[in-house]
C-alpha cells in the first residue's frame, strides 16, 4: 500500500509505449508476452501472442467478438493453462503458478460478467481484496489477540479509503448485489485494487456504461495509474474510451495479433479496418 | 449507521455478551440442580445444546462454505468413539479426562475432516453430496464391524462401547455450546471467516482475489467435523453407551434438516431450528401417534412459507439491540428501525 504515497512526478511522463516492438522500453517492463498460445481441440484459440507491456502503461486489447481476448486475460490469470509460450511478469516467468499465487505476484483483474460476492457488504468484497495486505493467524482471529484488532482496523480504514477512489464510502454497508450496475463494475475495480497489483487486467470495464459513466470511468482509470502507478490492461468495446485512453494498443483477430501501435497508427491500419469492418471489394459484391 | 449514535467499543460488547452467557448459564444449572427441571427435561435440555453444536457445525461447510456434505453423523461417530475409548481406557478422574476427551474427540473428527475434505472437495455439489455420504457410511460400517483393533477390544463393533463414564452434565454441555458459538463467530467475523465466505459467493472471483481456495474450503471443512467431535463426544457421555447404528445416514439428514430449517449461513437461526426441531418430538410423546406427522408438517410449512428458512441470513447481535435502546429517542423511531434493517 506504500505505492500510493508517491506523487505523480516519479511517474514516466510521457507513456512507455511498450505495445510498439520497436522500442526499447529502458526498465523491465512489467508485462513480456512471448509466442503464447492456448489449443482448445484443433482450434487455436490464442496464437504466437508476443506482448510487452511497461511499468505505467495503459494498454487496450481490442478485437472482433470471439477474436480471443477474454482467453488471453484467463491465460494470463491461469485459469487455463497455456500450451506453448512464455510469460514474464516482472521478469519473473509464471509458468505453473495458481490464479491466487500469480495475484499475489500483482496480476489483478476483473470480469466481464460481474463476479463480485453478492450477499457481502460493499466493505466486505473489498476486505476479501485485502486479504493477504493485513494478515494474522487463525488462533489470532479465535481468540481476538492484538494482532487481529490491528490488522482489522486497518483493513476497515484502507478499504474505506480504496472505495473513496470512486467516491463509494457511504455505500460500504450495502449489499454488493443491491448496487446498480455501473457501481457494481466500478466495486469489481475497487475490489482488484484491493489486492495491490502490479498490473490491473479490467474485462470491458466500460460494458453497459452511459457515455456520461464511460467518461467518468476514463478519468478514473488515469486516476488509478498515476496515484498507484500500475499498468493497466483493459479490453474493450467503446472505442471512444480505448482510443481516449490507451497509450499502446493492440488488436487481435482469430486468436492472432494484427496489429499493434499508438491510437493514431491502430486507428488509420488498413488491417484493422478490414478486421472490423471487411474488405471494400467483398462489401461491393 | 450514522454518526450520531452511540456505537459500543467491541471489548465491551464482549464482556457484555460474556456476562449475559454465564448469567443464563448459571441460572439453568442453579435451576437443573435444584431439581425445579425434572430428570427428564435435563436430558432434553441436554440433547437440545448437542444438537446446538451439531447444527451450527454443519452450518460452517453448508451455510458459510457453500458445500453439501452429507456425512456429518460420520464424523460425531469419530468423535464420539475417539473420547469414549480414551474416558474407559485411561484411569484418569472423570473430570479431568473429560475436557481432554473432548478435545481428543474434536482434534480426531478434525483429521478425519482434512483427510476427507481433501479429495472430496474437489468435488462440487451433488457429486460431494455423495462421496461424502460414502464416507459417513464408511465410518459407520467400520465401527459396525471391526470390534477389536491389534488385539485391543476397542470398538466392541454391533454389540456397542458400553459402560463409559456419564461425566456429559447440563452445565458442562451449555459451556460447550458457548464456546462453540463464541468460536465460529469469531472465526468468521475475521479474514479467514471472509475468505471462506468468498468461496460460497463465487468461487472464481475468490480465486483471483488471492484467496486460496482449497485451503480455505479444507479448512471450512476441517473446522465443522472438530466441533462435530466435540459434539460426538458430549454425546458418549450423555448417553453412556455408543452404538454405530445411531450414526446412520438419517442422522445426518436430521442435522442437515436444521440447519436448512434455520437457514443457511445463519447462526441463530441454527440454534432456533436445532431447539424447535429437537424439543417437539419430545413435547408431542402425548400424541405419540401423529408426532412424526406434525414434525413433518412443520418442515413442510416451513419451507413453502419461508424457503430461506426461519432466520434466512439475518444473524442475531445482542449489542446492535442495546445500541438501538440507547440511541432510542421519540420521534426517531423510524430512522432507527431503518438503520437497524440495515445493519441486519
Amino acid at each position: 500500500m506504500q505505492r500510493r504515497v508517491k506523487k505523480m512526478d516519479n511517474l514516466v511522463p510521457v507513456p512507455s509505449l511498450g505495445l510498439i516492438p520497436e522500442r526499447d522500453v529502458g526498465a523491465t517492463p512489467i508485462l513480456d508476452i512471448h509466442h503464447l498460445g492456448i489449443d482448445f481441440g484443433g482450434l487455436h484459440a490464442v496464437d504466437d501472442f508476443n506482448l510487452v507491456i511497461g511499468r505505467t502503461e495503459i494498454a487496450g486489447l481490442i478485437g472482433p467478438n470471439g477474436a480471443g481476448k477474454t482467453t488471453v486475460f484467463n491465460l494470463l490469470t491461469n485459469v487455463y493453462t497455456p500450451s506453448r509460450g512464455v510469460i514474464l511478469l516482472d521478469g519473473v516467468d509464471i509458468r505453473g503458478k495458481s490464479t491466487h499465487q500469480l495475484n499475489k505476484m500483482g496480476i489483478a483483474r476483473t470480469f466481464q460478467n460481474i463476479r463480485l460476492f453478492k450477499d457481502l457488504s460493499v466493505e466486505d468484497n473489498v476486505k476479501i481484496g485485502l486479504h493477504n495486505a493485513f494478515t494474522y493467524s487463525l488462533a489470532s482471529a479465535l481468540f481476538r489477540l492484538p494482532s487481529y484488532w490491528t490488522s482489522e482496523r486497518k483493513a476497515h480504514e484502507t478499504s474505506l479509503e480504496l472505495l473513496s477512489i470512486f467516491d463509494m464510502q457511504g455505500l460500504a454497508d450495502k449489499l454488493a448485489g443491491s448496487l446498480p450496475y455501473g457501481a457494481q463494475r466500478r466495486l469489481e475495480i475497487v475490489r482488484a485494487l484491493a489486492t495491490s497489483p502490479k498490473l490491473l487486467l479490467l474485462d470491458e470495464p466500460a460494458a453497459g456504461m452511459n457515455p456520461s459513466e464511460t467518461g467518468e470511468l476514463m478519468d478514473n482509470i488515469r486516476k488509478i495509474r498515476n496515484t498507484f502507478e500500475i499498468a493497466i490492461m483493459l479490453i474493450e468495446h467503446d472505442m471512444n474510451l480505448v482510443m481516449g485512453i490507451c497509450e499502446g494498443i493492440a488488436v487481435l483477430n482469430y486468436g492472432r495479433i494484427i496489429a499493434k501501435g499508438t491510437p493514431d497508427q491502430i486507428k488509420s491500419n488498413p488491417v484493422v479496418i478490414e478486421a472490423y469492418l471487411g474488405r471494400r471489394e467483398e462489401a461491393g459484391a | 449507521m450514522n454518526q450520531q449514535t452511540k456505537k459500543l467499543s467491541m471489548p465491551l460488547r464482549y464482556v457484555i455478551n460474556t456476562a449475559l452467557f454465564a448469567m443464563l448459564l448459571l441460572a439453568g444449572t442453579a435451576l437443573v440442580n435444584s431439581g425445579a427441571v425434572s430428570g427428564y427435561y435435563t436430558k432434553v435440555l441436554m440433547l437440545i445444546g448437542i444438537n446446538i453444536i451439531l447444527t451450527v457445525s454443519l452450518n460452517i461447510s453448508t451455510g458459510y462454505l457453500g458445500q453439501l456434505p452429507l456425512g456429518h453423523a460420520g464424523f460425531m461417530a469419530v468423535g464420539a468413539y475417539a473420547s469414549a475409548i480414551f474416558m474407559t481406557r485411561v484411569g484418569l478422574d472423570a473430570n479431568i479426562a473429560f475436557p481432554i476427551g473432548l478435545l481428543l474427540g474434536g482434534v480426531t473428527a478434525g483429521i478425519f475432516g482434512i483427510l476427507i475434505g481433501i479429495p472430496a472437495l474437489r468435488l462440487k455439489g451433488d457429486y460431494l453430496a455423495i462421496i461424502t455420504l460414502g464416507f459417513g457410511e464408511i465410518i459407520r460400517v467400520v465401527l459396525l464391524n471391526i470390534d477389536s483393533v491389534l488385539g485391543f477390544k476397542l470398538t466392541y463393533g454391533a454389540a456397542g462401547l458400553k459402560s463409559i463414564p456419564k461425566t456429559t452434565t447440563f452445565f458442562n454441555t451449555f459451556l460447550c455450546v458457548g464456546i462453540v458459538c463464541f468460536l465460529i463467530h469469531t472465526m468468521m467475523k475475521s479474514r479467514h471467516g471472509r475468505a471462506i465466505l468468498s468461496i460460497r459467493e463465487n468461487e472464481i472471483a475468490a480465486d483471483a482475489c488471492g484467496i486460496h481456495v482449497t485451503y480455505y474450503k479444507v479448512l471450512g471443512f476441517a473446522a465443522s467435523a472438530f466441533f462435530a467431535g466435540v459434539a460426538g463426544s458430549l454425546y458418549a457421555g450423555y448417553l453412556g453407551i455408543l452404538n454405530p447404528s445411531s450414526f446412520g445416514f438419517m442422522k445426518s439428514i436430521e442435522i442437515l434438516v436444521m440447519v436448512v430449517l434455520g437457514g443457511m449461513g445463519s447462526m441463530v437461526g441454527s440454534v432456533l431450528s436445532a431447539v424447535v426441531l429437537t424439543a417437539i418430538p419430545e413435547l408431542l410423546r402425548a400424541f405419540s401417534g401423529y408426532r412424526m406427522i406434525v414434525y413433518s408438517l412443520l418442515l413442510i410449512i416451513v419451507m413453502i412459507f419461508k424457503p430461506s428458512g426461519l432466520m434466512g441470513m439475518y444473524d442475531f447481535s445482542m449489542s446492535h439491540m442495546i445500541e438501538k435502546i440507547i440511541n432510542h429517542k421519540p420521534g426517531q423511531k423510524k430512522r432507527n428501525a431503518k438503520a437497524g434493517e440495515e445493519n441486519g
